[in-house]
């Protein structure tokens, strides 16, 4: 019953925050209601005892990629009606675009697939369940190769980002902070040593 | 505990669920409270740190030893006017500073204070800690864009750029110690650096590259000296909070100090042992983790008084290019220690 009234409270909250991430004409305003968003659904999570995943999300999406998106969209100058200008053009597509992706969502997880029959009803833990642990366990053993390539194909796409952006040869002056720090005094001063010179 | 049980016992007549909210709230008033009124004194104590580095007295006007101090610069922020300049987004304006407290009160709920003094045992707690220090940034952040000033927004993205960048070494030091724990949770973290030597015992000493690169990445993190950038006072005014005025700017003030005893009392629990005394024979206590914090809170406050502001890039360096290296290559040697049982911190 308690249980019940958190979840609809939470799941309130992410339709509308995520229904105001595309509506609201400010981005800095869409990006925080993506942020809300995040949170909410970590929220549902915890009601489902992946406490895990639920602060996963929290820590990676919320807690660095949005900060980074919100960087790059508070320093875009936005120009709010030039983005408008073609909405009503592109309308019937976008409108088949999201009629169809409905559609295949609601065929993949709809009742059909998901149903009490087809799978059994979620088993309470106890309270010393520990998710965390569980999770491990299925990464590293039965898990272990998909988790492994997911990891090189990461790997992989953070290098090629980083490579990008050394295509071009560097034009901007920019100080060399290695050098500026190894720098010790020898290298600045010159102590010389000068004979006194007697008084006349 | 007794208290509690007594508590319960007076009252009966509400229903179970009352009762079980009104103990939460009483044991969140009984951390919140300590907390804000270390963070009052911690502007005293560090305002007479500073003076008596600098050979000074500090503040000595407000009773006796100027020990009241805290509470008339209480008094004259609450007395001020909350200004909200014309240009600005109001609404974001006047959360901001919500959102950086927030997260700086609610990472107390998991922090064991003693072996039965927690709020919240919860499995995951240093999870739970990494994620809600990383939301602190948002409090920034939201008040540099919704001040509409360009001082405020350098600051935040600044700031934005700092914290997301030593959150990387800080959650590498952080699996550090997880894999020397073999748990997530804080107060079985503490328990696995009970041993028979006392603090050689602690995760200080195999961690001990960890441990410097934790506390360091915690000061960047709380944006204090030398990685105040955000603030930077001679660069960009105040920084993020520089159109904040009356209370509105005292919150900010709060998160920042509150943030430092969290961080503080972190390294105390997750490198010194919390609660552990540090020679054996001696009893175990609340009064080891708060001697433990203290000692790293007068850290902040010798750094602040000693050292000049990094510069921007050299931050940057330092946080890429020096700690997570070195962070990558101490987890790789814990983990050999722990499967090898290297004696005395990890024996079988």
């Amino acid at each position: 019953m308690f249980e019940q009234a958190i979840f609809y409270i939470f799941a309130a909250m992410l339709i509308f925050s995520a229904a105001m991430v595309i509506t609201v004409r400010n981005p800095v305003h869409a990006a925080l209601f993506l942020v809300l968003s995040f949170f909410t659904s970590a929220g549902l999570w915890l009601l489902l005892e992946a406490e895990f995943l639920a602060i996963a999300l929290v820590l990676v999406y919320v807690g660095a990629v949005m900060v980074l998106f919100l960087f790059v969209v508070m320093m875009l100058d936005i120009n709010i009606a030039e983005l408008r200008e073609g909405f009503a053009r592109y309308f019937p597509i976008a409108a088949l675009v999201a009629i169809v992706m409905m559609y295949s969502l609601g065929t993949i997880v709809g009742p059909e697939n998901f149903g009490l029959d087809q799978v059994a009803a979620a088993q309470g833990h106890a309270a010393d369940y520990n998710n965390t642990h569980e999770l491990g366990m299925a990464l590293f053993t039965r898990y272990i190769w998909p988790f492994e390539i997911a990891a090189v194909i990461l790997l992989v796409a953070i290098i090629a980002a980083i490579a990008l952006t050394l295509r071009a040869t560097r034009q901007t002056k920019a100080p060399n902070v290695d050098h500026q720090i190894a720098v010790r005094r020898e290298d600045r001063v010159r102590l010389i040593k000068v004979d006194s010179e007697p008084l006349d | 505990m007794n208290i509690v049980a007594l508590i319960e016992a007076q009252l009966t007549w509400l229903p179970a669920p009352a009762v079980v909210t009104l103990i939460i709230v009483l044991k969140i008033l009984c951390i919140v409270v300590p907390v804000m009124g270390s963070v009052a004194y911690l502007t005293l104590a560090e305002r007479k740190v500073i003076g008596f580095i600098q050979v000074r007295i500090g503040p000595n006007r407000v009773g006796p030893l100027g020990l009241l101090q805290p509470i008339a610069d209480a008094l004259k922020l609450l007395c001020k006017e909350v200004i909200v300049p014309s240009g600005s987004n109001r609404f974001l304006f006047l959360v901001a500073p919500v959102l950086a407290l927030g997260p700086a009160l609610a990472a107390w709920a998991v922090i064991p204070f003693d072996a039965e003094l927690i709020l919240a045992d919860i499995s995951a707690g240093l999870l739970y800690i990494l994620a809600l220090t990383s939301l602190g940034v948002y409090g920034i952040i939201v008040a540099g864009w919704a001040s509409n000033s360009k001082y405020a927004f350098l600051g935040a993205m600044r700031s934005a750029a700092q914290i997301v960048s030593y959150e990387i070494p800080m959650g590498f030091a952080l699996v550090g110690v997880l894999v020397a724990a073999g748990s997530l949770n804080l107060g079985q973290i503490v328990e696995a650096q009970r041993g028979g030597l006392g603090l050689f015992s602690w995760f200080w000493l195999p961690l001990f590259p960890l441990f410097v690169i934790y506390f360091i990445s915690g000061v960047a993190e709380t944006n204090r000296a030398p990685f105040d950038v955000s603030e930077g006072e001679s660069e960009i005014v105040a920084g993020f909070h520089v159109e904040y005025a009356g209370m509105a700017f005292a919150l900010f003030f709060l998160a920042e100090y509150a943030n430092m005893i969290l961080i503080s009392g972190l390294t105390a629990v997750l490198f010194l042992g919390g609660w552990l005394s540090p020679i054996p024979g001696i009893p175990d206590g609340i009064h080891w983790f708060i001697a433990k914090t203290a000692f790293f809170l007068f850290l902040f406050l010798w750094f602040r008084a000693t050292f000049p502001r990094y510069r921007y890039d050299q931050i940057m360096r330092l946080g890429w290019k020096i700690f997570l290296p070195i962070t990558i290559v101490w987890i790789i040697v814990v983990s050999a220690m722990v499967v090898w049982n290297v004696p005395p911190w990890f024996a079988a």
